[in-house]
């Protein structure tokens, strides 16, 4: 019995590890795809680990990320600028920013009651933990999580990185 | 014959798995490059790094952390943690504050890495894990 559990567990873990596991939403912030009615049950999401080491995200993709104000807390958000990304803030302290070599810009799908990167700026791509690929939960909202940019969102345009791209938005990172 | 086949299969498993825990939550061996860090640690040092204190939150200054590069989340840099969340830093003309859930980063060579003062604060979400041990060269074995 002890034996069993000795080697369980870490099969377990590995698994949970590197394939992937269900979390719960909570939260209004990406509302209306995740918690569309908050007096209904939560979503449930399934989280992807699979491919995470890659860091290959696209744009519209929903993420789970550790958040760069508390990182005891994990944020679910929607990929919409890439590195080199030139995208249009709503309410961050510059309009336009581009988006630093390594990091990404996420934002909630309900617009305005997010904590997003309007808040606190581009995040470093290795924050992300995994991926959202599909609401496990409640059953009547069985489904894959559709990669989109909500309408108006797009980057204004993707450039070629240039080589100091990073260096120019350091003034960004201090407060 | 089938069924020493599916055991040892197990097994295998089994051992992969405990050695990947062990490497992903405990401690794993890390080989420093650059110069950033001399003199406390030179390219091609072999490390033992513990993800324990990381995980639990207990990073005090002066710990030399393993950190996921924030301008390239493939790579890892290696850096003495100088000042936590809201503690006053000193940067080019002025001072500045360390915001909540970052650290400030910066190489024992001063004059020869980028660090925080290149980059800024760096999120405690990118803080891989603790240098403890100098495992390589074996003149060198010793705590960091």
């Amino acid at each position: 019995m002890f034996r069993a559990l000795l080697f369980g567990i870490p099969v377990g873990i590995t698994f949970v590890d590197c394939v992937g596991y269900v979390a719960k939403v909570d939260g209004v912030s990406m509302q209306p795809s995740l918690n569309p009615d908050l007096s209904a049950t939560s979503d449930f999401v399934f989280l992807s680990r699979w491919s995470w080491r890659k860091f290959n995200y696209s744009r519209g993709d929903v993420v789970s990320l550790i958040s760069p104000k508390n990182p005891n807390q994990a944020i679910i958000k929607r990929v919409i600028g890439l590195e080199g990304d030139l995208v249009k803030t709503l309410g961050y302290r510059r309009k336009y920013l581009r988006v630093p070599r390594g990091h990404f810009w996420v934002e909630g799908d309900h617009t305005g009651h997010s904590l997003d990167s309007n808040h606190f700026g581009p995040v470093a791509l290795g924050l992300i933990t995994a991926k959202a690929t599909s609401i496990v939960w409640p059953p009547h909202r069985w489904g894959p999580l559709e990669s989109y940019i909500p309408g108006g969102r797009q980057p204004l345009n993707s450039e070629p990185l240039k080589n100091n791209a990073f260096c120019d938005d350091l003034g960004e990172f201090i407060e | 014959m089938l069924g020493s086949v599916v055991r040892s299969a197990a097994a295998l498993v089994q051992v992969g798995c405990l050695a990947h825990c062990t490497l992903e939550f405990c401690a794993d061996f890390v080989v420093c490059e650059g110069p950033s860090m001399e003199p406390t640690i030179c390219g091609s040092d072999i490390l033992l790094a513990e993800h324990i204190s990381v995980r639990s939150r207990i990073i005090s200054k002066g710990s030399v952390v393993i950190v996921r590069s924030p301008s390239d989340p493939h790579s890892y840099i290696c850096k003495r943690v100088i000042a936590g969340p809201g503690d006053r830093v000193p940067i080019v003309g002025s001072s500045s504050f360390v915001p909540k859930g970052h650290v400030w980063l910066e190489g024992d060579n001063k004059l020869n890495s980028t660090d925080s003062r290149a980059f800024g604060p760096v999120p405690f979400g990118l803080v891989r894990g603790r240098a403890v041990m100098k495992l390589w060269p074996p003149s060198d074995i010793g705590f960091v």
